[in-house]
């Protein structure tokens, strides 16, 4: 087995018994991205030499006896609207292509504080704008389960790199399925912590009280071990909850029989593969054998998730991105007097889908409007909370599927953003409450590419969804790959 | 028909805070251009705001100051607009739920009592500074951007529109002025931007309860400045309104050269701010607890001064109005007084000659030690030393800090008086003037003075004034 | 009944400082239709009493102490500057019937 296929609790362990050095470790995944990035394309900016030298910074450290952190040395990718000092960082926009960030996100502070080398900067939706990556100025990435197929968006890069192997932790942003939809599509763990839990400081904002940073990983451990790391109070973000982070691993391991857990019932299930229910029907069987509880959940309202989401999300985000006007940054569009400029460089600089979601949130916020649209849509989330309260009254968890169906094609849905939208219907809710949320591989689709179960908890309850997502990866099918198998076209995908 | 003019102000002033609303960089004025900005005030993608907790403390005891009722809850929305000067294309303000409602302000206008009611006391943050290639916004081919203040405090006080002219508009502008200064919420300077006024002003027939059309007339750089644009803009209003045209709802410019206003632009049809909360920052939640600690701490107001200086120390109108204004001069008259008691003699001297030694040095208020001035009162009272000797000591008091008496015996400049010392001086400025003996006795008034001189002088100006007055009189009529 | 976006696109693109192509404008007005006429269906609930939910955050806002930190530098408040000059950025001048915000 090669140092890219070890789980990161198994790397983390290797280091720390000085039997592999960071930079081993770090060329192995380095290596392993020549093999396979030239097929998925998940990287904007790659930064080996970068990732080399905190690697072996940490195993001099290490040499000198410093006690380090158990993911000193693990290095991992980031999704590009996570601000790195020094470092481009694009959003997958025109508008930011050449951005350099004066400073560092906080959980980029915290990760090199802790020693993690940095292997690049993943690609994405323009803006976290979409659910299959097509959205990115520069490319498309693909999903390495099927090439032809997208990876689901918008963290598609960060799902791609940790699924082919190529880093073994991502960080991925959901805003509103964003980590868990790619996760589902490309057989992974993507978490969504509850709203507060990790600092969006230096996350470049799409929809404020919706984003959240949150990680990918090949298993709920890994998940739990970079969770723990990142999340904890940030005096920078007035949203960041207060409370230090539990450990999360020692929660995971600590066996919790009598848990309650609602499977959910869908009011309409039009557009569901029913792969998915048998999918998510298996993992409720398994769980049951497992000691847990299964009964129904119903969340009345959330079917009015979606339209509220399409309101709120781009509300935000036309205001969010305002500043993007070629005074301060990023690109600028000519213009002979100030308002040509601001329209040109906005115009020009931002993609399809951008716009249309800029053009949205406008006409939501604009006087006459936003009464029926924005403030409705503000109400309409209360009521979803309402329903998640309710709910939770009854029972410890909930699941059902993360995507209405299996990765789709590459251009299958690029011209129709309705339909596209729609991919997101699993994830959306959950968001606009606030609560944390973790799509866990739930098997294969007969197309060939993976389906995810989705697990959802009380806010804060992040332990709870790693100690059942644990049930579900011990109970694994051996007979299914854990990752796609590496045969890619003779001549590269393109 | 005859119109009367209603005049309702916007007044933003900035805080004074060390460090701007959202972020830690310096509110200091003058520094040099795009150096105190950090991610956060140049909006930079990614940056999120935290609260100043002492910005919020100042705009609640501004509001107190003003008597407007603070909210326990408020909150903070985004005005979106897209200018260089704002570097999120939002300004983070507050719409809906300010933090403060209502509130008044009492005046004394022509001795007749005024009271302009405040609608709302909001807290937002500050735009940066462009400077115009030109010589304004229009026509100008390029303009260059400063951050440097965007992000500092600003409190917004709103009006009713219960001004009824330039003046008045003035005089509430300098009432509330020093309300804020008593209050400690920001410095007021007019010069440095930290306080800025728009005004909205409209006409109506005279007993109408309806608004008129209003403009809304901006930058007005100094309260004469207010006072000047508001008329101007009401004349400018009348002369439509009475020659049957109509007003028109519009942005005018106060040009401070022309002295006139100038139309910017229309205002139909134009803003369209899309306000919203501010995702980023939760509900701004204040307890009456805190409410009521700020309450107790809030120093005494210029009213309260006012009725003080009146009632304690049985001061006019003119030196409470002074000791009022000039907060630090009334401080000092104050201190001074705990040990002297004649406060009239006092308020005199502290108006009069000690103020003018203050200007002629540019020395602070309180540049004299208080005992030094009480010694120098009391030498005059006593009849140690004569007016205008006590006038040169004062000044050179000021620049040395001696003491007066010391002074006094260093430099021999005890009052000569009793007939003993005086009368041979009298005698012998009399003998030596005799033109000017037979004028006064021919009733010119003025003579007697030239011979005082005369006396004073041979007295190296130190004889009693008063005694050499009475002895010359009593000589001459011998 | 359907919403026609139409009518609107031109306001909205000004009102966000987009240059839009006849041809986008065109295709946006449609899918901005059929997007607003799905989200729309949140109507059919009813919210007479409820309160609108703008944070989902139920602990108090965090604040900071009035001290001065460390701004950037200024070759770093400048550093993406797409146009400068000295120490300032630089911005065409506005339009002598362009304006109407501020
Ligand atoms: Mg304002
Ligand atoms: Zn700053």
């Amino acid at each position: 087995m090669k140092l890219y296929q070890k789980t990161v609790f198994e790397l983390s362990r290797l280091m720390s018994s000085r039997e592999v050095s960071s930079v081993e470790v770090t060329q192995s995944f380095l290596d392993r991205i020549e093999e396979v990035e030239p097929f998925v394309r998940a990287f904007i900016t790659h930064t080996p030499a970068m990732a080399l030298e905190t690697a072996s910074l940490v195993d001099r450290k290490r040499s000198n006896g410093e006690k380090l952190q158990p993911l000193a040395g693990v290095p991992l990718a980031i999704k590009d609207n996570i601000s790195t000092e020094g470092l481009r960082t694009t959003c997958a926009s025109k508008i930011l292509e050449n951005y350099i960030p004066p400073y560092d996100a906080t959980v980029v502070e915290i990760i090199k504080k802790t020693g993690m080398p940095l292997l690049g900067k993943t690609n994405m939706d323009e803006f976290a704008m979409g659910s299959s990556t097509e959205n990115s100025a520069f490319f498309t990435t693909r999903n390495p389960w099927d090439l032809e197929k997208v990876p689901g968006g918008s963290s598609g890069g960060s799902a791609v790199a940790v699924s082919t192997g190529m880093a073994p932790l991502a960080l991925g942003s959901d805003t509103g399925g964003s980590i868990r939809q790619p996760a589902s599509f490309c057989g992974l763990y993507g978490l969504r912590p509850t709203y507060g839990r990790i600092s969006r400081y230096g996350l470049i904002a799409f929809a404020s009280s919706l984003d959240q940073i949150g990680p990918f990983a090949m298993n709920p451990a890994d998940c739990a071990m970079l969770l723990g790391l990142l999340a904890g109070h940030d005096p920078r973000d007035s949203t960041s909850y207060p409370e230090k982070a539990p450990d999360y691993l020692s929660a995971m391991e600590n066996r919790n029989d009598k848990l309650k857990i609602g499977i959910l019932k869908h009011n309409s299930e039009n557009g569901f593969d029913p792969e998915v229910k048998d999918a998510v029907n298996r993992m409720a069987g398994l769980l049951e054998k497992e000691g847990f509880t299964i009964d129904q959940v119903e969340l009345p309202r959330t079917d009015y998730g979606l339209g509220a989401y399409y309101l709120i999300a781009p509300s935000e985000a036309s205001s969010n991105l305002g500043r993007y006007d070629g005074v301060r940054y990023g690109y600028n569009g000519g213009g002979d007097n100030l308002e040509n400029m601001f329209s040109r460089t906005r115009g020009a600089g931002f993609g399809p889908e951008v716009k249309r979601r800029i053009m949205i949130g406008t006409y939501a916020l604009s006087a006459g409007y936003y009464d029926a649209y924005y403030l409705k849509a503000m109400k309409v989330r209360t009521l979803i909370r309402q329903d998640y309260k309710e709910a939770f009254k009854k029972f410890d968890l909930i699941i059902g599927p993360a995507t209405p169906t299996p990765a789709f094609r590459i251009g299958e849905k690029a011209d129709d953003p309705l339909e596209m939208y729609l991919s997101d219907v699993c994830n959306i809710t959950d968001a606009l409450a606030g609560v944390p949320s973790l799509s866990a591989p739930a098997g294969m689709h007969s197309n060939g590419t993976p389906l995810g179960l989705q697990l959802t908890a009380p806010p804060f309850c992040e332990g709870r969804l790693f100690n059942v997502a644990n049930y579900i990866y011990r109970n694994r099918d051996p007979q299914l790959p854990e990752r796609p198998a590496v045969r890619f076209p003779e001549g590269g995908a393109e | 028909m005859e119109y009367e003019v209603v005049i309702g102000l916007e007044i933003h002033l900035e805080l004074q805070t060390q460090s701007k609303l959202f972020c830690s960089c310096s509110t200091s004025f003058g520094k040099e251009p795009n150096t105190n900005c950090c991610p956060v005030c140049l909006g930079l993608p990614g940056s999120l705001p935290v609260f100043n907790r002492k910005a919020i403390e100042l705009a609640v005891t501004a509001a107190l100051a003003l008597s407007s009722e603070v909210q326990l809850s408020s909150r903070f929305d985004r005005k979106n607009y897209h200018y260089p000067d704002l570097p999120k294309a939002y300004q983070v303000s507050q719409y809906e739920k300010p933090v403060a409602l209502g509130g008044c302000l009492k005046l004394e206008i022509d001795n007749e009592p005024k009271l302009v009611n405040l609608e709302r006391v909001h807290l937002e943050e500050e735009a940066g500074k462009l400077i115009h290639s030109g010589v304004s916004i229009l026509g100008s081919d390029y303009s260059l951007v400063d951050y440097n203040r965007a992000g500092i405090p600003l409190l917004e006080i709103v009006t009713k529109p219960d001004l009824c002219s330039g003046r008045e508009a003035r005089l509430f502008l300098e009432e509330l002025r020093m309300m804020l200064l008593y209050s400690g919420a920001s410095d007021c300077k007019m010069e440095e931007g930290s306080l800025r006024c728009d005004a909205n002003i409209s006409l109506r027939p005279r007993g109408s309860e309806v608004l008129g059309t209003k403009a809304e007339v901006k930058n007005m750089n100094s309260f004469r400045a207010v006072e000047m644009a508001l008329n101007y803009e009401a004349e400018r209003q009348r002369q439509i309104l009475v020659s049957g045209g109509s007003i028109i709802q519009q942005t005018c410019h106060w040009d401070e050269e022309e002295k006139i206003t100038i139309p910017l632009r229309s205002k139909e049809g134009s803003s369209d701010y899309r306000y919203f909360p501010e995702p980023d920052l939760l509900p701004l939640l204040l307890e009456e607890k805190e409410i009521r600690k700020l309450k107790a701490g809030l120093p005494e107001s210029p009213a309260e001064r006012r009725l003080r200086l009146r009632e304690e120390y049985g001061l006019g109108k003119r030196e409470v109005s002074l000791f009022t204004a000039n907060r630090s001069l009334g401080d000092y008259f104050e201190k001074v007084g705990l040990k002297y008691k004649d406060y009239g003699n006092l308020a005199r001297w502290i108006q009069g000659d000690y103020l003018y030694q203050l200007r002629e040095t540019g020395k602070s208020e309180d540049a004299l030690e208080p005992d030094k001035f009480v010694e120098l009162l009391v030498l005059l009272d006593n009849g140690d030393i004569n007016r205008s000797v006590a006038k040169e000591l004062l000044a050179e008091m000021m620049i040395s800090g001696e003491s007066p008496s010391r002074l006094v015996s260093e430099k021999g400049l005890k009052q000569i008086s009793g007939q003993d010392q005086l009368l041979p001086l009298v005698e012998k400025v009399i003998a030596e003037n005799p033109d000017a003996v037979n004028n006064y006795l021919s009733g010119k008034e003025k003579a007697l003075k030239f011979l005082m001189g005369k006396v004073m002088a041979q007295s190296g100006g130190r004889a009693d004034p008063g005694e050499v007055n009475k002895l010359l009189k009593n000589k001459i009529v011998e | 009944m359907a919403i026609d976006f139409s009518k609107d696109v031109e306001h909205v693109a000004k009102l966000a400082r987009l240059e839009l192509t006849t041809e986008e404008k065109e295709k946006m007005a449609g899918q901005l239709s059929d997007i607003l006429d799905t989200a729309r269906r949140i109507q059919e609930l009813n919210t007479d009493a409820v309160e609108p939910t703008s944070h989902v955050i139920e602990f108090p806002a965090t604040m900071r102490d009035d001290l001065v930190g460390e701004s950037l530098t200024l070759n770093r408040v400048l550093q993406n500057a797409p146009m400068r000059e000295k120490d300032f950025f630089r911005v065409p001048g506005i339009a002598k019937n362009g304006n109407d915000e501020q």
